[in-house]
């Protein structure tokens, strides 16, 4: 279990030194940052000045070294257009779209898990082939336009939920939903192969055979083991999902980490676009490190080196 | 002689693998509107020029903002069937015109990642080992990486054109190629026809396109029109956001973005286009659904 996770955790630093250094060279995409940075009317000599004051006359090398080292101590610079330090902002924001990713979640869960048990129970019958439907139209819905309906119907013509903002739990229920559906279909599928998969088993026979009740069957022996690379597609899933949150969060105007990134591409702000980029990814490796380890932890077949 | 043509014609009852195939594609209702639906897409993005009705950039502004027909409204008319955006411009026709842009950028963005993707997979899954290690990691790299902000990050930085978002979309969205071509090619290689051609001393390059891409084409249809349904809502996600394709262009997610400020009023702005991405993604899902039921009918 060491060895294999060692190896895990080696290749995630890897990971995340990679996308640093991809992160960081997006501000050169643009060209010259300096330019971009000092704007239309600027003379020769404010771009120079600009280039001295942020540091961009250095080798690139020797930027990213230090852009590196200082965001691994949690300093991402000063944000170019609110004047105050980047990480402070994100760690404001950051909350609030966890809270949105972790409602999109169980919104998803409960509605994933249910549906892929009742599915994998009886195959092929009415309920499967509804459940079927639902993955394959949510799947087809794109999120944007799915979040504008409900926004429509909802809020304006049945006024039952605020459209925008984050006074309230209700404010939430409409992001969370337009977020978490997109999720459902993937997690179903998975809970039904997965309960297919474990229903066919010796074991499942052998309760059965002893008597146990069905209900017991099905949730204690069944579900518990199927239940695994659910756990895991969630925690990946959650990563994606805050990623996702920038288009949601625009449309509903939720102050988190998503709207930030909209507004900082918007204003060209640089280190701000950067340090999003780069909190989000790392968070996302730490959750699949995290999943993997859960899931070497229940099945030892896994921990081969 | 009569008796050896009896017996010769008896294996004809048992229907042919074609037969058996086609028996299955007509037999799958998903597969059929899948297909249908898409074919009078892609017509009516062909055809676009002579079935529009109007001009999709032509801006009437005493026309501006009339309801499509099956409104109430007294202004609904059947010049203007879906009726007309706030500029006036002619709903349907800048629909019409829309399905060009959804579908080239589709297409050619999982043209991109399918080459990056395929190209990546194969290797990993033929060679194995330290090639394996490497293409494992750069797909680790890639998913770590939020989609969506990286692509109308860089869209911001570069500039945004046509050509950009299919570019961006293309270099970012090759991770499930290489992921399944990789698993697919693992099974193909440890076939025996493969250890023959190997015997036979057909070189490595042939091996990959005469044996193992046929075997692992099925798969290959599959995720592409997994990618090309992501592609199109990602394209519409970025112009929805106004990072993507450019005013005036006609792109069904700038559509949407445009009239989201007026959606409170005329709802059917925002349902038209909308309705339209729907189709579009669900018929290349549904075709996608039904060529992996019709080629691996056991599951597999």
């Amino acid at each position: 279990m060491l060895a294999y996770l060692l190896k895990r955790l080696g290749v995630a630093i890897l990971v995340a030194l990679t996308v640093s250094l991809i992160t960081f060279s997006m501000i050169y995409l643009s060209g010259d940052p300096a330019v971009a940075l000092a704007g239309e009317s600027a003379t020769e000599e404010d771009i120079e000045n600009i280039r001295r004051f942020y540091g961009y006359d250095r080798p690139i090398l020797i930027q990213y070294l230090d852009w590196l080292a200082r965001a691994v101590q949690g300093d991402f610079g000063q944000s170019h257009y609110l004047r105050e330090p980047v990480a402070r902002i994100i760690f404001e924001r950051l909350p609030t779209t966890m809270w949105l990713g972790f409602l999109a979640l169980t919104f998803a869960l409960t509605l994933s898990v249910p549906l892929g048990v009742l599915a994998a129970i009886r195959p092929n019958s009415l309920v499967d082939r509804a459940a079927l439907t639902i993955a394959v139209v949510g799947q087809a819905m794109p999120s944007f336009w799915f979040a504008l309906t409900l926004m429509l119907w909802l809020g304006i013509y049945w006024r039952l939920l605020p459209i925008t903002g984050t006074a309230s739990w209700a404010n939430f229920v409409m992001p969370a939903v337009a977020l978490g559906y997109y999720v459902t279909p993937a997690v179903m599928r998975l809970t039904r192969a997965g309960m297919l998969e474990v229903l066919a088993a010796d074991y499942i026979r052998t309760a059965r055979a002893k008597g146990l009740r069905p209900m017991r069957v099905l949730f204690k022996h069944a579900l518990r083991n199927a239940i695994i690379p659910v756990v895991s597609l969630a925690a990946v899933q959650f990563g994606f999902m805050l990623g996702g949150s920038i288009v949601i969060e625009t449309i509903f105007a939720i102050n988190g980490l998503g709207f930030l990134a909209w507004e900082s591409i918007q204003r060209a702000d640089l280190p701000m676009m950067q340090a999003i980029v780069l909190v989000l990814s790392v968070f996302y490796i730490v959750l699949t490190f995290l999943a993997d380890m859960l899931n070497a932890w229940l099945d030892p077949r896994i921990r081969v080196v | 002689m009569e008796k050896a043509a009896t017996i010769v014609s008896l294996p004809v009852l048992e229907p042919s693998p074609g037969a058996l195939l086609r028996r299955r594609v007509f037999g799958h209702a998903g597969l059929l509107i899948g297909c249908t639906v898409l074919s009078v897409i892609i017509l009516i993005a062909l055809f676009a020029p002579w079935i529009a009705p109007h001009d999709p950039f032509d801006q009437v502004l005493d026309r501006k903002l009339i309801p499509p027909v099956w409104s109430e409204s007294a202004k609904a008319t059947w010049i203007h069937p879906l009726g007309t955006d706030h500029f006036g411009r002619d709903y349907l026709s800048r629909l019409i015109w829309g399905a060009r842009i959804s579908l080239v950028i589709g297409f050619s963005a999982m043209l991109i990642s399918g080459v990056i993707g395929t190209v990546l997979g194969v290797l990993a899954g033929f060679f194995g080992g330290r090639v394996d290690m490497v293409a494992n990691f750069l797909i680790t790299t890639r998913l770590s990486m939020p989609v969506v902000l990286v692509a109308i990050a860089v869209v911001s930085l570069v500039g945004s054109s046509l050509t950009v978002v299919i570019w961006v979309l293309g270099l970012l969205i090759w991770d499930r190629f290489a992921v399944v071509m990789r698993s697919a090619t693992m099974q193909v290689r440890n076939l025996d026809f493969v250890a023959a051609a190997q015997a036979l001393g057909c070189s490595t390059s042939r091996i990959v396109f005469t044996e193992i891409l046929p075997n692992v084409a099925n798969h290959l249809i599959v995720v592409a029109t997994v990618e090309m349904a992501h592609a199109i809502l990602l394209e519409a996600a970025l112009s929805f956001l106004g990072l993507g394709v450019q005013p005036p262009e006609p792109s069904w997610g700038l559509m949407i973005s445009e009239a989201k400020g007026l959606m409170f009023f005329d709802g059917w702005l925002i349902v038209i286009p909308g309705t339209a991405l729907f189709a579009l993604v669900l018929a290349i899902n549904l075709l996608g659904d039904g060529v992996r039921d019709v080629t691996a009918p056991d599951g597999t």
